[in-house]
């Protein structure tokens, strides 16, 4: 199980909460990904509308505000402080926005964000590419897990660049890697556990799927099998057959 | 005078922050923010509102 700043989570499923249909469905969906971390976001208060905080309270996971939105490094600092305060927690999931089509991150603003945040006693978890020097920053700034993305947010498009993540696993082998944006199946989901990722946070791929609660449900499973199948060692792929079945007594039948 | 709440202008009465959340009805589980700059839930009934202030008062909503 993931162990994210000196706390242990017991699934590797982060699960956002926007976009579903109903608060109920959320609920559901929550129930069937047993997912151990709800990302939250702060948006200007309506008057008389419901205590998100209560529902997401009940969903019996961490909860893991995010920057989402902030194209500047003083946005996202003042948003993780108004967060630090409202749920009352040092977690926050730094993203600076460099680019609005692809919600590309500002790797440049995250980084001098990122040390910002850490000298004022925050716990990061960095949305970033998956460029390994922009990572190498970040954990000099400090931070102990790091989030590339696979795809852009929403897209569904899973693993872009597989051979880029991969690289990350082996030149990060002490932080911890999780695949942040872009998972559109479970089979991307599973894809990035058997690279060896400690964990994925996914969102649109469930709530907007015709039932949330059964993907949730298929997310949860495919990503403890890409876990279990990272642990038992894949053997290696090869191009030539290799036959399975015993050669040596085979009949003479020809 | 007048202020800006969440983006909209305001005519209010209250002197600090404390006194302008209570008279524009929001409840407690909200972040604020004047002019760009966080305001802690301790620092409220200390911080004085002047005119054309932008006050930013943020609620728990659904996020990825």
């Amino acid at each position: 199980m993931p162990v994210f700043y000196g706390t242990a989570v017991e699934s590797a499923l982060m699960l956002g909460t926007a976009q579903y249909p109903s608060p109920k469905i959320l609920e559901e969906a929550f129930r069937s990904s047993e997912a151990g971390i709800a990302t939250v976001s702060l948006r200007r208060e309506e008057r008389g509308g419901g205590d998100f905080r209560a529902l997401v309270a009940d969903l019996g996971a961490k909860i893991l505000p995010n920057t989402a939105g902030c194209h500047t490094v003083k946005e996202a600092v003042t948003t993780a402080h108004m967060a630090r305060e409202l749920f009352a927690t040092d977690w926050i999931k730094l993203e600076v926005i460099g680019h609005t089509d692809t919600l590309q991150p500002d790797v440049f603003g995250l980084v001098e964000a990122a040390r910002i945040l850490i000298a004022d006693g925050f716990k990061v978890f960095p949305y970033t590419t998956e460029d390994p020097g922009v990572c190498a920053r970040l954990v000099e700034a400090g931070c102990e897990v790091l989030m590339p993305w696979g795809a852009p947010i929403g897209s569904g498009r899973g693993l872009m660049n597989e051979y880029g993540l991969r690289v990350l696993r082996a030149e990060f082998p002490d932080q911890v890697l999780v695949v942040d944006a872009g998972i559109g199946l479970p089979s991307h989901a599973a894809r990035a556990m058997e690279l060896g990722f400690d964990a994925v946070l996914l969102n649109t791929a469930v709530a907007k799927a015709g039932d949330p609660a059964r993907m949730a449900g298929a997310m949860a499973g495919a990503i403890r099998a890409g876990r279990m199948a990272y642990l038992a060692q894949p053997m290696e792929p090869r191009d030539m057959a290799a036959p399975s079945t015993p050669v040596l007594g085979r009949a003479f039948l020809a | 005078m007048r202020v800006f709440v969440n983006g909209e202008a305001r005519q209010t009465g209250a002197t600090t922050l404390a006194a302008l959340l209570e008279e524009q009805g929001f409840g407690p589980a909200v972040a604020t923010a004047v002019n760009e700059v966080f305001i802690a839930k301790a620092a409220r009934a200390a911080t004085e509102i002047q005119e054309g202030d932008r006050v930013e008062v943020l609620a728990a909503m659904q996020g990825g």
